[in-house]
């Protein structure tokens, strides 16, 4: 984009910004509203939605998984990357049963995460309880944070 | 029997609850998703409620109205800094109208795997009576 500063007129050009600005501001509520919630340019869109946090020590995903079984899931570490793949199923119910709603989906899923700093590939610890899925991933030696004395 | 459906799984955004019910608590409010089937003798629902315990989950049968509520404690730890977020945590919340009258002493709920599975008896239904006309 170029900009002509020169040329641009010396009157008003703050309300123009401020106009810009509070559209901007609007197109990003209406987003919101029609995305039905935050909007998260970030998201990437793949089953299982994922949180990503880290400590000084460890990077943690977190994922919710309702009625996964723990063979049901498979999980892999190599390089920076964490893959989480299965299957939900959802037994039906015979015939005889008449379904008022179902909202309840069974598919499989296969999702590839990459951690932004090297990892302990040996030693990544998963536990699934209550349908929450938490991978511990120790961070490799050389991306932990650091202390420097200054002498 | 087991589904065999093997399509792929959808990412989908949780669905906030439309703020009709005022919250005392801070924190946001979810709607789980829900399988709701009948037979002639019952009618079975099953809620997906990750992060959801025993001990905060609430059922509560008044009238017909059906009222679930799963309190999900935060888990993160103390000291963890966010790096990517894709979902909210919160509290789950629905309501049910139900049609049919329920048996409430033979209600079974069980929660497993953060899925609640509520099994509501439906009361037999009163005998039809013959009327009998006696000629006077």
């Amino acid at each position: 984009m170029i900009v002509r500063r020169i040329s641009f007129p010396d009157f008003g050009w703050r309300s123009t910004f401020t106009d810009l600005e509070r559209m901007r501001r609007d197109m990003d509520r209406l987003f919101e509203q029609v995305m039905g919630g935050t909007y998260r340019p970030l998201s990437a869109g793949v089953f299982p939605l994922i949180n990503l946090t880290e400590d000084k020590d460890n990077y943690y995903v977190r994922a919710e998984l309702p009625g996964l079984k723990a063979e049901a899931l498979n999980i892999s570490a190599s390089g920076r990357n964490l893959t989480i793949s299965g299957e939900r199923k959802i037994s039906s119910k015979g015939d005889n049963v008449k379904y008022n709603r179902r909202e309840r989906e069974a598919g499989s899923f296969n999702r590839i995460i990459a951690l932004p700093g090297d990892i302990e590939v040996n030693k990544v610890e998963a536990n699934l309880s209550d349908g929450i899925l938490t991978v511990a991933i120790p961070k490799a030696e050389a991306a932990k944070p650091k202390q420097i004395m200054v002498k | 029997m087991v589904d065999t459906d093997t399509s792929e799984l959808q990412a989908k955004e949780k669905v906030e609850v439309a703020s009709s019910v005022e919250q005392t608590k801070p924190g946001r409010l979810f709607t789980p998703a829900v399988d709701i089937f009948e037979t002639e003798k019952e009618i079975a629902l099953l809620a997906d409620l990750p992060g959801v315990k025993t001990d905060g989950l609430t059922i509560d049968l008044r009238d017909d109205t059906l009222t679930l509520t799963g309190e999900v404690k935060p888990f993160k730890g103390p000291d963890e800094e966010d790096i990517l977020i894709e979902y909210d945590v919160g509290n789950y919340y629905r309501q049910f109208t139900l049609s049919e009258v329920i048996d409430q002493n033979k209600i079974d709920a069980q929660l497993q795997d953060g899925v609640l599975r509520l099994t509501l008896p439906k009361v037999e239904k009163a005998m039809p009576r013959q009327i009998t006309v006696k000629e006077g």
